[in-house]
């Protein structure tokens, strides 16, 4: 598993770095020099007067597996809607690294940059086969000439066969991924995010809808990505949290109410107050 | 004293002389030279004696006939010698005065000109309106006694324009120059070409003249595009009426409800058509009522819009619920039926719906701005139905439900909302405001099958740049669509006015996909 | 993956030239109908027409070439209208406006092939004539060649989808909106091209065309060719059309029509992928017009009307959106119906057509194709 998100070389001529893969993209090489892989500063976001995010600061390590909790309407959603640049900040930073302004890129150039997002509700393409979603997500040039000639070397194939086994989609890869269960298509993307090779995973409950067993396997998944990927988990599922084991943030009408590991949120007067600990 | 009486009888005499036109110019009416003629109408109205009005209304009505050197008036019952006003037997062969169109003009000039001085103010009034073009200097005279004379404040205006007119060619300058400064204040583009000449060095001698010329035309200038562009706002607030009205149905079915209903504008046909079968209906059964067809139509288009509405919904659109491309299209095949359906019932061509008597003719805001009553009252008509849809939708139950449907159909549903009634009831909403857009459109366009076609895109273009599931917006999209390509019409001419229009949304909507009223927050782009 | 079912036993990955990979874009099934399709258009067509005597149960009358060569023109757009809408989704109601561009760009070299020909005798069109107008227009410039006219034919579409679909794609105009605004443009373009000032012949359009390249429009050689030339286009198209589809973009395009948000966020920009897709969809409509315009002796703005973009739709939905070969049969079978219906009960024609975009939303979604498919896989599952 662990040679499967080794950095990998590529076939084609052009399948360098991040950065040069849009044409029109100019940004910056992901900069980790300080160890903070996320900043966000000072994120608002209005709608119609309602503040979905409200002076939002948060800082994520390099390698560090963050899990957000809060109720429904804290603004969970917003945050990765402005992280992935389908949110616009009426006010705040956003940077990925030290040098890549967030709220200056479109979603493509920020999943080009190295941040994947995987949905709450499961999205992928459900006409194609588990095998052409993975083929389709995978890091290479994306631009549209290169995918009129597009053509799978030998290593390409390995890949996504390595990533369908660790998915348990294997024996389903030439199955429409519509057909899947709920559960086989949360892993599906989940495998879909793993081939783009992002340096920061955003995961919106990646185990709803899945089972004891899966959720498990989905919490082991993610801890041993942690270390050479950032991942930010929202999830209400507090078992599922505890075993991720990282810090936990708060959010709460759209700003931080209190961060930390576990047990010290969770014994957090103003957190009980809103939350009631669950 | 003998000699005072006989003064006296004399002035007596005299002024019974002075009080009846003067039998020579009288006889002048006559004359072979056209010349001749004008010279003694135009000298019979400066003198404005009595029976003057009479004598020359004949010779308009070609009631004025001559034999030898006498003249006579054809009364109605019989006829009348022209100057003592005794009954007569007409001479044989006598001849009806020839009057031709030249001589037409002036006889309505010296008409209104003799009617300034009648005792009703509205003939005073109608007769100074008459006279606020193409008045001569010989009725100078004239016009300053009815200036002087006249103590209505509407009138006397008007008169002084029409002095001034009269004056503008005088022999003494300073005449000239009151005359100028007073037309300053006339807006009509007659007058601007009379002023135009008088800034004129060689056919101006005097500089005072001159400077007042060139300062009244350009006020009269800012008038004229003062009232211009009232005109245009007036007609762009009718157009933007009918806008409204064909925009409304659709801002209900697509804006509120997001079904695409490409045959709209076949809905619009059969409200016209049914304004049209109630005409027919009413001249055959009840012709001393005509005019009463087009309130009876409104009921009546209503309801045949909304039933026919209920069966698209019923039948077709109903399975397509999420599925708006589909949607289109079936709706554009339901279209091709209903404009197929009209050919066979009412023929390809297209039919006459007549404005009631009561629609026609119009009010008169300013001089030379005149609104017409059809449009007046579409304009109302538009605010009536506007009123009434807003009333459903805000203050109904109905309107209640329909808002819960489209906010959330689940939810709704699980509180006990009937969600396919709703939608039903709906879109037959829809399809009967539809209907009295038709009804409105038959009194000012063609009704023929293909009526609907023309609107659909117009239609379209309203809600889209209202911003869907917005009435409000679809309000002001229409308004100003409506009054924008108006003003550019005048300026670009009609086709091109439409197609800046179009490419005018076409960029609008690539800034604001959400149209002018935008659903924000997380539902927005659902 | 695409390579499973081709022709040659192509390596399921490695470097394979394109070549070879257009070619494996079909199954053997479909090369062999293609080729007998050219072989029936190029070879038993014209032989059936000029060796026959008109008496022959067997010969295929001038009347039956235009009608074909008009339907294959058809064929044409309905073909690429489904790469728009079958695979990626965007229902365009304004290809009645690219077929047109195409058609008015070759109709203006044509009206320069009639030289003095015309009712006036004159070197300018018979219209412009008419209009008293004493020289070209600055844009009829060139129009007497025949490689600027095939120039135009392609660039006029392509440049005004270009600028069109740029800035509705960037604002992310989507769905009904992109199909509604498409129909203003085509409205707008319409009411143009209905002036007599805007250069194009007004309402007339252009007509009474004399010659191509030096020969007689109308004789029976020439429409063979262009007959010919029709059929080897939409069989060319068709073959690029199943490469494109089976491409690598293909399937983005198919992805961006299903989840656009999450083509975005795994790093395809999906405006330039719909771009593509909308310029070659135009260019292919252009080209379309260009062939329909000497075969059937007309052009006018009516093309452009709200209701010819839409039964292209039509065409496309009745065959099966999403193959290939379904636009084809569906622009057959509905224009076939169209002039049986039009000469013999031409007041239920659009009865008919309405009727049948109902029934095709309602009832078959997948067009004649998927019916089918449907029916195969009943009588190949077991009774």
């Amino acid at each position: 598993m662990n040679a499967l998100f080794a950095s990998h070389p590529h076939d084609g001529p052009d399948g360098g770095d991040s950065a040069t893969q849009l044409g029109h993209l100019v940004t910056g090489e992901l900069d980790l020099s300080h160890g903070v892989a996320l900043y966000l500063e000072d994120i608002t976001v209005s709608f119609d007067g309602f503040k979905a995010l409200n002076n939002l600061n948060l800082a994520i390590d390099a390698g560090e597996l963050r899990c957000i909790i809060g109720p429904n309407g804290a603004g969970k959603t917003t945050m990765m809607d402005v992280i992935t640049g389908k949110t616009r900040p009426d006010s705040g930073k956003a940077f990925f690294g030290q040098t890549i302004d967030l709220t200056r890129l479109t979603e493509p150039e920020i999943a080009h940059v190295g941040i994947g997002r995987k949905f709450q509700k499961p999205t992928i393409f459900e006409q194609h086969t588990a095998f052409e979603n993975l083929e389709l997500a995978m890091k290479t040039d994306k631009r549209v000439w290169k995918s009129l000639l597009a053509w799978l070397s030998g290593d390409d194939r390995d890949r996504i066969a390595d990533t369908l086994k660790l998915i348990r989609l294997d024996g389903e890869a030439d199955r429409p991924a519509g057909l899947l269960s709920h559960g086989q298509k949360q892993w599906l993307e989940i495998g879909m995010l793993l081939m783009q090779e992002p340096k920061l995973l955003l995961l919106d409950e990646p185990v709803a809808g899945m089972t004891d067993d899966e959720t498990m396997r989905t919490a082991e998944l993610f801890v041993s990505l942690a270390g050479k990927h950032s991942l930010v988990v929202v999830e209400h599922d507090m078992a599922f949290v505890e075993k991720l084991g990282g810090k936990v943030t708060v959010l709460h009408e759209g700003s931080v109410l209190a961060e930390g590991d576990l047990a010290t949120v969770q014994n957090d007067q103003r957190v009980i107050e809103v939350y009631l600990g669950r | 004293m003998k000699k005072t009486l006989f003064s006296l009888l004399l002035s007596v005499f005299c002024l019974g002389a002075l009080a009846a036109p003067d039998p020579a110019l009288v006889r002048q009416l006559a004359a072979d030279d056209n010349s001749d003629k004008i010279a003694a109408i135009q000298q019979l109205a400066a003198a404005a004696e009595p029976g003057t009005a009479t004598l020359l209304q004949a010779m308009a009505d070609d009631s004025l006939f001559v034999a030898g050197d006498r003249l006579f008036v054809f009364t109605g019952d019989g006829h009348v010698d022209a100057l003592s006003g005794a009954p007569a037997e007409l001479p044989e062969g006598a001849d009806s005065v020839t009057v031709n169109n030249r001589l037409r003009g002036e006889l309505a000039n010296a008409l209104a000109a003799l009617k300034l001085f009648d005792a009703d103010r509205a003939v005073r009034l109608a007769a100074a309106r008459e006279l606020q073009s193409q008045v001569g200097a010989e009725l100078a005279g004239v016009l300053a006694k009815a200036r002087d004379q006249e103590s209505d404040g509407e009138i006397r205006p008007l008169l002084a324009l029409a002095h001034a007119q009269a004056t503008l060619q005088d022999a003494d300058p300073a005449v000239r120059l009151a005359a100028v400064r007073t037309l300053a204040d006339a807006a009509s583009p007659a007058v601007k070409s009379l002023l135009l000449p008088l800034t004129d060095a060689s056919r101006e001698s005097d500089r005072a003249v001159r400077d007042a010329a060139v300062l009244a035309l350009k006020s009269i200038e800012r008038s004229l595009a003062w009232m211009d562009t009232l005109a245009g706002i007036f007609s762009g607030l009718s157009l933007g009426s009918i806008l409204l009205l064909a925009a409304l149905g659709l801002a209900i079915t697509y804006g509120v409800m997001g079904i695409i209903n490409m045959a709209h504008g076949e809905l619009l046909m059969i409200g016209a058509y049914s304004a049209y079968a109630m005409q027919s209906l009413f001249r055959a059964y009840f012709p001393d009522h005509v005019d009463w067809y087009l309130p009876a139509a409104i009921p009546v288009a209503f309801f045949a819009a909304a039933a026919v509405g209920v069966l698209m919904e019923r039948t077709v659109i109903r399975w397509l619920y999420g599925r708006t491309l589909e949607t289109l299209l079936a709706t554009w095949g339901l279209s091709l039926i209903l404009i197929q359906a009209a050919r066979v019932l009412f023929g390809a061509q297209n039919v006459e719906v007549a404005n009631p008597s009561w629609m026609s003719g119009g009010v008169e805001l300013l001089p030379n701005l005149i609104l017409p009553w059809n449009r007046v009252i579409i304009i109302g008509f538009a605010l009536f139905v506007l009123f009434l849809v807003w009333v459903l939708m805000n203050k109904t139950r109905l309107g209640m439900f329909v808002r819960a449907v489209t906010q959330n159909r689940a939810m709704a549903g699980c509180v006990g909302v009937p969600t396919a009634r709703i939608d039903t009831m709906a879109f037959a909403l829809g399809a009967g405001i539809a209907g009295l857009g038709g009804v409105a459109l038959s009194q000012i366009s063609n009704v023929g099958p293909d009526m609907g076609q023309g609107y659909i895109v117009d239609s379209f273009m309203v809600v889209v740049v209202g911003g869907v599931g917005q009435l409000a917006g679809a309000v002001w999209a229409a308004l100003g669509l409506g009054i924008f390509s108006k003003l550019l019409e005048g300026w670009a001419g009609a086709v091109i006015a439409k197609i800046m229009i179009l490419v005018a949304i076409i960029i609008f909507i690539q800034k604001r996909p959400q149209g002018i009223f935008a659903l924000k927050g997380r539902f927005a782009d659902q | 993956m695409s390579a499973t079912s081709s022709v040659l036993p192509l390596p399921a990955s490695g470097r394979v030239p394109l070549t070879l990979r257009v070619f494996a874009a079909l199954d053997r099934k479909a090369w062999i109908a293609l080729a007998v399709f050219l072989a029936l258009a190029l070879v038993v067509v014209p032989v059936l027409n000029l060796a026959l005597p008109p008496e022959s149960v067997f010969h295929v009358s001038a009347y039956a070439i235009t009608l074909i060569g008009k339907i294959m023109c058809y064929a044409l757009v309905a073909v690429a209208m489904d790469l728009i809408w079958g695979y990626g989704g965007i229902l365009s109601l304004g290809h009645g406006l690219f077929f047109a561009l195409g058609g008015y760009a070759f109709g203006m070299y044509l009206m320069r092939q009639i030289g003095r020909d015309g009712s006036y005798g004159a070197d300018l069109p018979d219209f412009m004539v008419f209009l008293d107008w004493k020289e070209l227009p600055w844009f009829w410039l060139g129009s007497d060649s025949f490689g600027w006219a095939a120039f135009l034919v392609v660039a006029l579409p392509a440049v005004v989808a270009f600028v069109f679909g740029y800035f509705a794609f960037r604002s992310r105009i989507k769905g009904v909106y992109f199909s509604i605004i498409t129909q203003a443009l085509t409205y707008a373009a319409m009411l143009l091209f209905f002036r007599n000032e805007t250069g194009f012949g007004g309402n007339n359009g252009f007509t009474d065309f004399k010659r191509i390249l030096g020969y007689p429009i109308t004789a029976p050689e020439t429409r063979l060719v262009l007959f010919g030339l029709t059929a080897i286009a939409l069989a060319a198209t068709l073959v690029f059309a199943a490469w494109l589809v089976k491409s690598k973009f293909g399937r983005v395009l198919t992805a961006i029509r299903d989840a656009e948000s999450r083509v975005m966020f795994i790093g395809y920009n999906p405006l330039w992928y719909k771009l593509t897709i909308w310029v070659i969809s135009a260019v292919l409509c252009g080209i379309a017009g260009a062939l329909y315009v000497p075969q059937v002796g007309i052009i006018n703005p009516s093309e452009m009307s709200a209701a010819n973009s839409i039964e292209i739709a039509i065409w496309v939905a009745v065959g099966g959106r999403g193959t290939l070969i379904g636009p084809v049969i569906g622009a057959f079978t509905v224009n076939l119906a169209k002039s049986w219906f039009t000469v013999s009960f031409p007041e239920y024609w659009l009865f008919f057509l309405g009727l049948l975009f109902i029934v095709v939303t309602l009832l078959l979604p997948q067009g004649l194709v998927g019916l089918w498919k449907k029916l195969m896989a009943r009588k190949g599952a077991p009774a």
